[in-house]
């Protein structure tokens, strides 16, 4: 059950999950049939890397790219090493996020989807190094990218190294930008701080899944400098979808006949 | 001089600001005001003037120096449509292949609920990509604070240069030791700013900064005489190089950054 983010809980360590919000219980094979959407209250549950994958490319169509790149603990930060080992023994992955190519119903693209399970899918050297190689792959191989975002921002245990990420893979995006391809990206809950203001914000199209939070600063630390009471849905798809920040805020069941319209539109003639 | 010391020293006040260095290093320079879409953030300031007879383009975050002038400049904290401004400034540059010079000294970006509103994230998100693909040679030099990304929009550059007495960081200590330790007392920011390593001297170790200026704020039109030798050369470097030299350079020196261990086939398996 380990590849569902922990927002679900065992119960009675059978293959039951609970619900966060409604408590509602669902069996496994249920919630997989209603697209990880709770059945009682439409709460969406949040997917790690592997679920999600599978969940929307092609069977058996995922070929992983770069797995095995590690992040090191090089500014010996307080308790840097153990949360990367919990992490690591949690998830079972090497960090937070995972790339690769797939089809998406016959359509070839590159992906990644990042873990919000691993050190709520911190952006460091590791994920930064991976999306940016993922890019390079991408513009070389001529093909277009779909991206799911979701992260806390920042790894801020790597330092300055970590907001240099930023701009690394910012600079992959515009190279395969400006090779005529395509960049899908799906902001998932939650999509935060330096992730937002990089390649999450980057897409030619920009997707969100129903009441992700996506935002740049933390919504407390806006409430203390905006000293207000702020709109239930602050930072929500839907206040990005008002402003203008997302193209469309797409339900899960209808995600992967999106994108892989989405990239059939983009499909260039040979 | 401690990490905590260097912060302190760095957002002291009567350190010079942006305002002044652009007075002291450019001859006749020209403010231009607004990003055509919502309004004038006066955090930033640009414009275009003369380095040395060479036309340039600068951008300046501005703190204020005074309490009036520190309001009307939000105390450095760039909004939306400041990134926006600068990025206009930017692409106007390219059409007219002059260098921009950046300024850097924020906290950080505004975190309001209406620079959230008119898209905080996107407005930095696009400056640091359009930077990278900037047909011209940009510099930037950290002056005081270079806080997170809000600073990082001005300055994914083809050189950055760093006071000595400046800091850069992915986060301010402050946010740092409130996540870390519960509480930012004074105590625990001097710890987290040591964690971070945010001097001008830990930039120049991880290449983060290729320069690092002396501060001679007792003599400051000396300063800025020297600082502007050194943008000079530099501008003459960028510009002899092709546009795609150019261009390689900066996606290069952005390429490298990334400190991690590569294993073949992970280490790291499910059970």
């Amino acid at each position: 059950m380990g590849f569902i983010d922990n927002i679900m809980q065992k119960v009675n360590g059978s293959a039951k999950v609970a619900c966060k919000k409604c408590s509602h219980e669902e069996t496994l094979s249920n919630l997989e049939q209603h697209d990880y959407i709770c059945p009682e209250c439409g709460n969406y549950f949040r997917l790690d890397a592997r679920a999600r994958i599978k969940y929307i490319t092609d069977r058996n169509s995922f070929k992983e790219l770069d797995k095995g790149l590690v992040s090191k603990d090089f500014l010996e930060f307080p308790n840097y090493q153990d949360k990367l080992e919990k992490a690591r023994k949690d998830t079972g992955e090497d960090d937070a996020v995972v790339c690769g190519t797939a089809t998406i119903a016959d359509n070839e693209c590159a992906i990644f989807v990042m873990n919000s399970k691993f050190i709520m899918a911190s952006m460091g050297s590791v994920v930064g190094e991976k999306i940016t190689r993922l890019f390079e792959y991408a513009t070389e191989h001529q093909l277009p990218v779909v991206g799911f975002t979701a992260s806390g921002g920042a790894r801020m245990q790597e330092g300055v190294i970590s907001l240099m990420q930023m701009a690394k893979v910012s600079g992959a995006v515009k190279n395969h930008s400006n090779a005529g391809l395509l960049y899908v990206t799906v902001l998932t809950d939650p999509t935060t701080g330096g992730v937002t203001a990089s390649f999450a914000m980057q897409g030619d199209i920009i997707l969100a899944e129903p009441k992700a939070l996506v935002g740049f600063a933390g919504r407390r630390v806006v409430e203390q400098t905006t000293k207000s009471k702020l709109p239930d849905n602050f930072q929500k798809a839907e206040f990005l979808l008002e402003h203008g920040f997302v193209d469309a805020i797409v339900p899960r069941p209808e995600l992967r006949d999106t994108i892989a319209e989405l990239l059939t539109i983009h499909k260039r003639s040979v | 001089m401690n990490s905590y010391v260097k912060l302190k020293t760095a957002r002291k006040n009567g350190r010079p600001t942006g305002g002044a260095y652009v007075e002291n290093i450019f001859e006749y320079p020209i403010e231009l005001h607004g990003d055509r879409r919502f309004g004038d953030d006066l955090a930033i300031m640009g414009g275009v003037g003369f380095l040395e007879g060479r036309p340039v383009t600068f951008l300046a975050m501005e703190k204020g120096t005074d309490l009036e002038s520190r309001l009307v400049r939000n105390f450095g904290c760039p909004k939306p449509e400041g990134y926006r401004k600068a990025l206009r400034l930017m692409k106007q540059a390219e059409k007219f292949h002059r260098p921009v010079i950046c300024f850097v000294d924020t906290l950080g970006a505004y975190p309001g609920a209406d620079a959230e509103e008119r898209g905080q994230g996107q407005a930095i998100a696009e400056s640091i990509m359009e930077m990278m693909g900037l047909k011209t040679p940009v510099i930037s030099v950290v002056i005081g604070e270079g806080g997170s990304g809000g600073a990082l929009a001005l300055a994914s550059a083809n050189k950055v240069m760093i006071l000595e007495n400046a800091v850069y960081s992915v986060i301010s200590p402050e946010g740092c030791a409130s996540i870390l330790w519960k509480e930012s007392s004074q105590e625990n920011v001097a710890k987290a700013a040591e964690c971070l390593h945010i001097t001008a001297q830990d930039m120049k170790n991880f290449g983060v900064a290729e320069e690092v200026i002396p501060e001679e704020f007792e003599n400051f039109p000396q300063m800025c005489h020297s600082m502007k030798q050194l943008l000079i050369k530099t501008v003459d470097e960028l510009s002899a190089l092709s546009e795609e030299e150019l261009l390689n350079q900066r996606y290069q020196r952005f390429r490298k950054f990334g400190i991690f261990e590569e294993k073949k086939g992970g280490i790291f398996k499910k059970k």
